[in-house]
């Protein structure tokens, strides 16, 4: 194969298709932009969990006096030492319980004092108000529903709350965005893979003196159908690059600067640039592949031998 | 070189078959004029021996290989060793003489140095020696048939297929090209012409195998046109 007539073929079938492959181009870069950002984006929501996962807690909220008064739970009046020390142990009984730390009114007033110092509802409150709770940290956050179970309603204790469960609400929004890109991503797939057959077809057509000649001379059939593959493989190519630029450059104003949510969301772990950089081969193969494989058959129909 | 063994070729979609049940071989250096009216099946009987179409019933031997038996991949290898020449020349218009030849030996991946010493020898023997820098629009309609010729002959093919390569000529450019495929007759190549010309085949007293309707009707050693008898 002479690299170099191959080469000088691609570059007159661009040139010949420049509206078509603009199109390709386009449509490529978009669609692997989209491909790239869902693969990020479920990055993320992996780094998130890893990240809060590991800090949330099952809490078990006892009775204060006040709630003595006001809330059904605890009707039978504030939780007594017994009553805590029965909990303790029962918490330390659980297998799925990994770490068992008391909170007493004093450290949540504290607490809240620091979060909130400046609220006015913050001066209000008395450390009289606060409630003291076991902060529970599970094995395995999914087990959350054995401590449920059997805490909840129990004398002097006003609640169980799991943390894990608002989470798994900002998760759920984070992978219905994924879903969502992917479902965009697969249409402006198969928008970029029906341009790339077009244009195979049209660049086939506008030379089909040559590739008669071609078949006639008895040039192989891969030789034929070299130069129209490279050229869809190239423009792939190029689409691939542009997309590994956008998702670079948007990470870079998304986390970074710009909107700088590294800044405003400090709480959050963000993903690295090598998150992204492991994507790029992923998305330039891809960028050459598949329309390599649209325009390979795309032409068996067109160029028979 | 080439053996139809009771060949028949029928198209899908059309009631008569374009070739019935013809017969017959061509000898190694053999000059064979083949005609008959159009919708005779001239031109299906040239597209079995390149196999463009396969036969619907009986062999196609060309230069001893069974076409039936060759596959789909290892045609181009069987191509290459043929050469073939159209009426309507089918030169590439933006390519120079040289270029257009080199073309043929290109796409079949012959190295440079074998292209840059064997297309000036086959233009010259074609008679176009000095016009390797001209482009087709800029030449006559016989210039242009002597580059097509070249194009076919420069991989050294053993058999040659002309499809009605003066068709488009002037009677006196026609015999200068009918001079030049005799004198790669010579050389030892095959040559298998359909033509309506009857001037050339009555000049030129070679095989004329004729076809009526899909049947062989003659064939005959230095034969004449005439089939309108």
């Amino acid at each position: 194969m002479r690299a170099q007539f191959v080469l000088s073929e691609i570059g007159v079938g661009l040139r010949r298709n420049l509206t078509m492959t603009f199109a390709v181009v386009v449509s490529v870069a978009l669609s692997l932009t989209l491909f790239g950002a869902s693969l990020l984006l479920s990055d993320q929501v992996t780094s998130m969990k890893g990240y809060w996962y590991d800090k949330v807690n099952v809490s078990v909220f006892l009775c204060n006096k006040s709630d003595a008064a006001s809330d059904p739970n605890c009707a039978k009046g504030a939780v007594t030492e017994d009553q805590k020390g029965q909990i303790k142990s029962d918490l330390e009984k659980m297998t799925v319980v990994d770490s068992i730390t008391y909170e007493s009114q004093d450290a949540a007033y504290k607490h809240y004092k620091e979060q909130f110092g400046d609220s006015p509802l913050a001066s209000s409150l008395t450390p009289d108000q606060m409630q003291e709770s076991y902060r529970i940290k599970l094995k395995d956050p999914e087990k959350y529903q054995v401590v449920a179970t059997a805490f909840d309603g129990r004398d002097g204790v006003q609640s169980v709350q799991d943390q894990k469960g608002i989470l798994d609400n900002l998760f759920g929004l984070l992978e219905g965005m994924n879903l969502a890109a992917l479902a965009v991503m697969a249409l402006m797939l198969i928008v970029a893979l029906m341009l790339i057959v077009n244009t195979v077809r049209v660049s086939a057509f506008s030379r089909r003196r040559e590739t008669g000649i071609m078949r006639l001379v008895g040039a192989s059939g891969f030789y034929i159908q070299a130069p129209f593959i490279a050229e869809a493989a190239v423009a792939g190519l190029i689409g691939g690059a542009l997309a590994c630029g956008f998702l670079l450059v948007g990470r870079y104003f998304i986390i970074d600067a710009g909107l700088a949510l590294s800044e405003k969301l400090n709480l959050i772990s963000f993903i690295g640039w090598d998150a992204v950089l492991t994507k790029l081969p992923l998305i330039l193969a891809t960028s050459l592949l598949m329309p390599a494989l649209a325009a390979f058959f795309a032409l068996r129909k067109y160029l028979k031998v | 070189m080439i053996r139809f063994d009771n060949v028949s070729k029928a198209y899908p979609k059309q009631n008569r078959p374009a070739l019935r049940d013809v017969s017959l071989e061509v000898e190694k250096g053999e000059f064979v004029f083949l005609v008959g009216s159009s919708g005779s099946g001239k031109s299906t009987f040239l597209r079995l021996i390149l196999r463009e179409e396969r036969a619907s019933h009986g062999q196609v031997h060309v230069l001893g290989k069974d076409l039936a038996r060759v596959s789909n991949w290892k045609v181009p290898q069987v191509r290459r060793q043929l050469g073939t020449v159209f009426q309507d020349f089918r030169l590439l218009p933006n390519k120079t003489v040289a270029e257009n030849v080199a073309f043929a030996q290109e796409v079949i991946g012959k190295s440079r140095g074998e292209i840059r010493k064997s297309v000036p020898q086959v233009l010259d023997l074609v008679g176009l020696g000095g016009k390797e820098d001209r482009r087709p629009g800029e030449l006559s309609g016989g210039e242009q048939q002597r580059v097509a010729i070249a194009r076919a002959f420069v991989n050294r093919p053993k058999l040659l297929i002309c499809d009605e390569p003066t068709g488009n000529l002037d009677p006196q450019t026609s015999v200068g090209i009918m001079k030049l495929l005799d004198r790669i007759n010579r050389t030892g190549t095959t040559v298998v012409m359909a033509t309506h010309d009857q001037n050339i085949v009555d000049q030129m007293r070679k095989r004329v195998i004729e076809l009526e309707k899909g049947r062989l009707v003659r064939d005959q050693a230095r034969g004449v046109y005439g089939y309108q008898h």
